[in-house]
């Protein structure tokens, strides 16, 4: 489903943060990306979720070269992609609800047809008593868990995950895991960003380990881990 | 936890971007409303003096004056002013002439000359108000060669130079006008464009989440331009509102002025619905601006 073959990405005319990337993920797989600050996941998260294009290199996703795809033809792709930004990103103007039916309000679905999916996603994550409640007022891991609902409000082949942990505890965190995990046997393909080592001793899924903004390896957790 | 209960309902969406926080749009409304204030002025003093031209014009169309000199003895006056008379009762196309009586010459020159003056025994022309039948064309020169030689030296005005200056001043008067509604209307496109992309850096996070999300170019211009539609439309309203304000305070001050001195300041039906789109037209204009805007800016967006 996504293929990188030397891929390269420079902001600007900056030097590269990503070199020489290459792997390939099949649908309905599950991957974690590992390395330390700077590494470059952030970025190869932003050419996953189409935000940015390479500065060189192939990228295929869903049967298309990314590199030469018409801008028009993007927005089409990036609705069936999911992601989860580690601050959450949710905005505080609108309520749980209004949040997780954006990507639907965007992709044209009327409103009459919105709400009673979002409910019923909101209920699935746990979220059913505080429909109508604005973020601010939300504890972390409920933003947290409306941020995920909103992700995979429309289904999305792909999920992107950029340290979905990072602001819960480990019990949260955990749980998270699962709800993924549960998404993924539905056959969404996940990519999670983390540098949570016990996160990754947790969930024996391949690792794309970076640094300094190459791709080392492609590995299980006790590979890579001390 | 009240928050926890409330019950979800299906009303109105709220704008995908939080606009009014912390922006410069919350004085759109305040920067459009003096705008359309004086771009409605400067209209309707174009078709008010469009509409009083014309009325003049009317007056002066079908209409001639001859003009004959004060003879050396003023015994010749009437003999000269009968023998025009005839040739102008026999001239094709002319419908009546007749002398203006001294009554009215005198009230005539009166701002000029004063009551204390003995009119009577200045050497003063005959004019001869001559009126033309509807749709007839005359031939001026030919009259005035006729009417030269039945009362040697009299002077035939056909008004033409009058009109034309009327013409004139009117044709710049409006352009003038026109000029100002357009300068006024740069000047708020210019405010759209800054406001919009000062709008567009500070909600640049949730312009970039949407476009994440997949949202088209389309999409998110949408937003903007919606706004601006509002902010723009509550802005020309109150303008408008301020300009028929001006007008009543206008019309009461001046109600017991002469008709002499301002004959014609009444709008017709037409003029009053182009003032009324003024506002429509401004908040379109906005909406146009801020599309075209955040578009621009979108475009360099991967």
């Amino acid at each position: 489903m996504i293929h990188f073959e030397n891929v390269g990405l420079r902001y600007g005319t900056g030097p590269e943060v990503l070199r020489d990337i290459s792997f390939h993920l099949p649908a309905g797989s599950f991957r974690f990306i590992t390395g330390s600050s700077g590494a470059g996941k952030s970025s190869l998260m932003r050419l996953l979720s189409l935000a940015h294009r390479p500065s060189r290199g192939l990228i295929t996703m869903f049967g298309r070269d990314v590199a030469t795809l018409p801008r028009a033809d993007l927005p089409a792709l990036r609705r069936r992609i999911g992601v989860v930004f580690q601050d959450f990103r949710l905005l505080d103007h609108l309520t749980a609800v209004e949040n997780v039916a954006l990507p639907l309000r965007i992709a044209g679905v009327k409103d009459a047809e919105v709400l009673d999916h979002v409910r019923e996603l909101l209920r699935w994550v746990g979220l059913g008593d505080v429909l109508d409640a604005r973020p601010p007022t939300l504890s972390g891991g409920e933003q947290q868990r409306i941020a995920i609902a909103r992700a995979v409000i429309n289904r999305p082949e792909l999920l992107l995950a950029d340290e979905p942990t990072g602001n819960v505890d480990e019990k949260m965190g955990w749980r998270l895991i699962r709800l993924l995990e549960e998404l993924n046997r539905l056959g969404t393909t996940v990519v999670i960003a983390t540098h949570s080592e016990s996160l990754l001793r947790q969930f024996d899924y391949p690792i794309l380990h970076l640094e300094d903004g190459e791709l080392h390896q492609v590995a299980r957790p006790a590979d890579v881990l001390p | 936890m009240s928050r926890r209960r409330r019950k979800t309902t299906a009303r109105s969406p709220l704008p995908v971007v939080p606009f009014g926080r912390g922006g410069t749009d919350r004085f759109v409304p305040w920067m459009i409303a003096p705008m359309v204030y004086l771009a409605t002025l400067a209209l309707i003093t174009a078709l008010a003096v469009g509409a009083m031209a014309e009325r003049w014009e009317a007056g002066l169309t079908g209409t001639m004056t001859a003009e004959i000199p004060a003879p050396q003895d003023p015994a010749d006056r009437d003999r000269l002013v009968e023998a025009a008379i005839r040739v102008l009762d026999d001239w094709p196309g002319v419908a009546s002439a007749a002398p203006l009586d001294e009554g009215r010459v005198e009230t005539l020159l009166e701002p000029w000359l004063g009551t204390e003056v003995p009119l009577g025994e200045l050497p003063l022309p005959t004019l001869i108000e001559i009126t033309l039948a509807e749709d007839a064309a005359v031939e001026t020169p030919a009259l005035a060669a006729a009417l030269d030689s039945a009362a040697p030296g009299t002077v035939l005005d056909d008004h033409g130079r009058w009109r034309e200056d009327l013409r004139a001043m009117a044709g710049t008067i409006r352009l003038v006008a026109l000029v100002l509604v357009f300068l006024i209307g740069l000047a708020a496109v210019a405010a759209i464009v800054s406001v919009s992309r000062a709008g567009f850096a500070i909600h640049a996070p949730v312009i970039d989440l949407l476009h994440v999300m997949g949202a088209t170019d389309r999409y998110i211009a949408r937003q903007f331009e919606r706004h601006a539609f509002r902010l723009a439309a509550r802005g020309a309203a109150a303008g408008l509102l301020l300009t028929c304000l001006t007008l009543a305070g206008l019309s009461w001050g001046l109600a017991g002025v002469d008709r002499m001195l301002l004959p014609g300041l009444a709008l017709g039906g037409s003029a009053w619905i182009a003032l009324a789109l003024v506002p429509v037209g401004t908040a379109i204009l906005a909406m146009g601006t801020a599309r075209i805007t955040v578009l621009r800016a979108l475009a360099r967006l991967p």
